[in-house]
């Protein structure tokens, strides 16, 4: 594979900028995954917010005062979600599902006028010293300021989660939340901030993309980054450490894809081969380290799967074949769900209440 | 002050009253949303609900009715069954798209040979196409653990790439003048999904879906099956007790779900859409999640709420071009109606108290 045009320098520096979004909303569902509220409406809340963030920063001519509007559209349509599931009891799925379709139709209502224009530029911090290392410099030290601020998120979420007094009463709202409510604690309130606190991280994240990322407006763009983030939150095991490792990832398979489809590079056919091979290999491994039995059944397919794969990629060694966009295009969906099944066994740490509905009198 | 005191069962008069109350909100604070883009309510409202079925072009609307309602209404059907149970199959627009490739793809496999059993085959195929579509978010499921609402979205995805890819590529019509998209299955005889009668925008797919409304119907009420169904939805614990395998539940629902999606998506592609383009999927299979919820469900509430939702598309179309009413319009009052009936249902599992403050 010719990747001889692809600098790593500006590609991890570009991951750093593409995790950025998702890596802002999953924080958000984090906190309210923690409190035991399931909000699917991330996708819904991002795009809001990318528009919010968007017009503001068009009309005022501050890419500062547009991200305040995105985190505030953000919580508003995250506000319609508190009422339905918090006071109106509804199923916490469903309503998910409809902020997000009502978030699709309210952002490309909102968004008319703005497509095909360009916002006002985002400074970038060169920071002196820092910014000039040679290569550290390009990847870490000259960023704008979200991506800073997604960094000090994951460290503060972790930090207030971990040490804090009121992250161990979000918790306690989210592991059980009757038991919460008898000690006195304000179940409907705690989980309604949480609630509100994720929407304004997913209007964050949705204004990244289309004010710094993008940058530019087009509908339905955020193309199911909202999605990938709640996936974030199932890989991250509910921890925000995990959560920056996730994002980052996801990161580097969007830029990647996108370097590999800007540059029209060669693809060997053998990599489906290997995939092959590998894939059943690491899958038996994992059950091996899990301690459980593996039957003599699920061991010949293994290995009838992995032969067929070594066969395959033999066979094709030195074939090419000209990337598609498209193919391109799934990969970080497909990625989403193969990190999906390696990370699925471990539900344990999911908070204990989580999606239940809450109602005092029970 | 109000206090929710909950209903012993869910009560009968309001599962049906609030699907109702809902659509009168949406109208009222849809006709708000109008008046604050500068148009007026009224006329939006009665564009959107009564110019379709009584105004002056509606013997040619009405048929349209049935061809938007008919994907609405198969889609929905798939989806209420694993609703029911508490499988949340939210890719059926994924589904959807994939059937339309499998069901094209056999009918312009065969292109130019005329025959009477192309069209079956193009049928089984849509249906095949969408059910292994919905079987890779069950089995991860029942092998993994995975969630599998975010595998079947995230499908979604992965089904609208494929359909550029064959819409540019393999699929592509080699007499198109190197245009995008496949060759136009409305002037191939054998794969030509045809109005059943003429004028009254009946095809195959209505014929489906009312169908499958049928099938639905006597699966929940008659069936052991449907019992499972209902059983797992209000008591999982208890139909476990009883035995109902959850696995073979995941299967069936999610399996029916993307069969019937795969169906509606080649019946739509064989006819009124006529061929595989970049822009095929308008959103069907997201719409479906709404009318399966207005519809309680329920097959018949599902066949009145599809019908519903169908008339706002074609009302929408029409205020569109008569009133210049965005088209972003009409898909945010789809998405406020979802809203409104999941914010009344609370009648219906809750009874609301006045009552003066006390100690709790």
């Amino acid at each position: 594979m010719d990747m001889g045009s692809i600098s790593p320098e500006l590609l991890l520096a570009s991951l750093m900028v593409a995790a950025t979004p998702i890596l802002l909303a999953a924080l958000g569902e984090l906190v309210v995954e923690r409190a035991g509220v399931l909000n699917l409406g991330v996708e819904g809340m991002m795009i809001t917010g990318a528009i919010c963030g968007f017009a503001v920063a068009v009309n005022s001519g501050s890419p500062a005062f547009g991200f305040a509007a995105a985190a505030g559209g953000g919580a508003v349509l995250a506000l319609l979600f508190a009422l339905l599931t918090q006071v109106a009891l509804a199923n916490q799925v469903a309503s998910g599902l409809a902020l997000t379709l009502f978030g699709l139709g309210l952002s490309s209502l909102l968004g008319q006028g703005y497509v095909g224009i360009k916002p006002p530029p985002v400074a970038k911090l060169d920071i002196p010293l820092l910014g000039d290392i040679p290569f550290l410099g390009r990847v870490l030290f000259s960023h704008d300021l979200m991506v800073y601020l997604g960094l000090a998120l994951v460290a503060l979420i972790w930090w207030m989660l971990k040490y804090s007094r009121a992250g161990l009463i979000l918790r306690a709202v989210g592991e059980n939340h009757d038991a919460a409510h008898a000690l006195g604690y304000k179940v409907v309130r705690i989980r309604v901030a949480a609630i509100l606190f994720g929407g304004a991280c997913a209007g964050l994240g949705g204004a990244y993309i289309s004010l710094i990322r993008v940058p530019q407006w087009t509908e339905g763009m955020t193309a199911g980054a909202g999605w990938i983030a709640l996936a974030l939150v199932v890989f991250a095991s509910w921890k925000a450490g995990r959560v920056l490792l996730g994002a980052w990832l996801f990161g580097g398979v969007t830029v990647l894809q996108l370097n590999l489809q800007a540059a029209s590079v060669q693809f060997p056919l053998s990599t489906f081969g290997w995939m092959f091979f590998g894939a059943p290999l690491i899958y038996l491994i994992r059950r091996k380290l899990q301690r459980s039995r593996v039957s003599w059944r699920a061991i010949t397919a293994v290995t009838a799967i992995s032969a067929t794969g070594l066969g395959y990629a033999l066979v094709m060694r030195g074939a090419l074949a000209p990337f598609k966009v498209e193919y391109l295009s799934m990969s970080p969906y497909l990625i989403t769900i193969l990190v999906l099944v390696i990370m699925a066994g471990d539900k344990s740490r999911a908070p204990a209440s989580l999606g239940r509905i809450f109602h005092a009198s029970q | 002050m109000l206090k929710l005191e909950k209903r012993p069962q869910p009560s009968r008069l309001w599962t049906w009253v609030t699907p109702l109350l809902a659509v009168v909100i949406t109208m009222v604070a849809g006709g708000a949303l109008f008046a604050a883009l500068g148009k007026d309510p009224v006329e939006a409202i009665a564009t959107i609900f009564w110019q379709p079925l009584f105004g002056e072009f509606a013997f040619y609307y009405r048929p349209q009715l049935l061809i938007k309602g008919a994907p609405l209404i198969l889609i929905a059907i798939g989806l209420s069954l694993g609703f029911r149970a508490g499988i949340w199959n939210i890719g059926a627009e994924g589904q959807y798209i994939v059937g339309a490739l499998t069901g094209a793809g056999v009918g312009l496999a065969f292109y130019p040979t005329e025959s009477v059993l192309i069209f079956p085959l193009m049928v089984l195929a849509g249906a095949l196409g969408g059910w292994v579509w919905a079987m890779i978010p069950a089995v991860l499921k029942l092998r993994f653990g995975t969630n599998e609402i975010l595998v079947s979205l995230m499908l979604v995805y992965v089904a609208e790439q494929l359909l550029a890819a064959m819409a540019l590529g393999p699929m592509k019509n080699p007499e198109g003048m190197g245009f995008p998209g496949s060759r136009n299955l409305r002037q191939y005889e054998s794969a030509h999904n045809a109005e059943l009668i003429t004028g009254t925008g009946m095809h195959w797919g209505v014929v489906a879906a009312f169908i499958a409304v049928i099938f639905a119907y006597v699966l929940l009420t008659r069936h052991s099956l449907g019992y499972h169904i209902r059983l797992t939805g209000q008591a999982p614990r208890a139909a476990r007790f009883a035995g109902v395998r959850p696995a073979r539940l995941v299967l069936v629902c999610l399996g029916t779900a993307g069969a019937l999606a795969g169906l509606a998506g080649m019946f739509e592609v064989s006819g009124p859409a006529g061929q595989v383009s970049i822009d095929f999927n308008v959103g069907y299979g997201f719409t479906a999640i709404i009318v399966a919820f207005l519809g309680r469900l329920h097959p018949l509430g599902i066949l009145l709420a599809g019908l519903l939702m169908a008339l706002t598309y074609i009302g929408g179309e029409i205020a569109q071009s008569n009133m210049g009413l965005p088209a972003a319009a009409i898909q945010l009052f789809q998405g406020m109606l979802l809203f409104f009936l999941l914010a009344v249902d609370v009648l219906t599992n809750y009874r609301i108290r006045f009552m003066s403050r006390e100690a709790v």
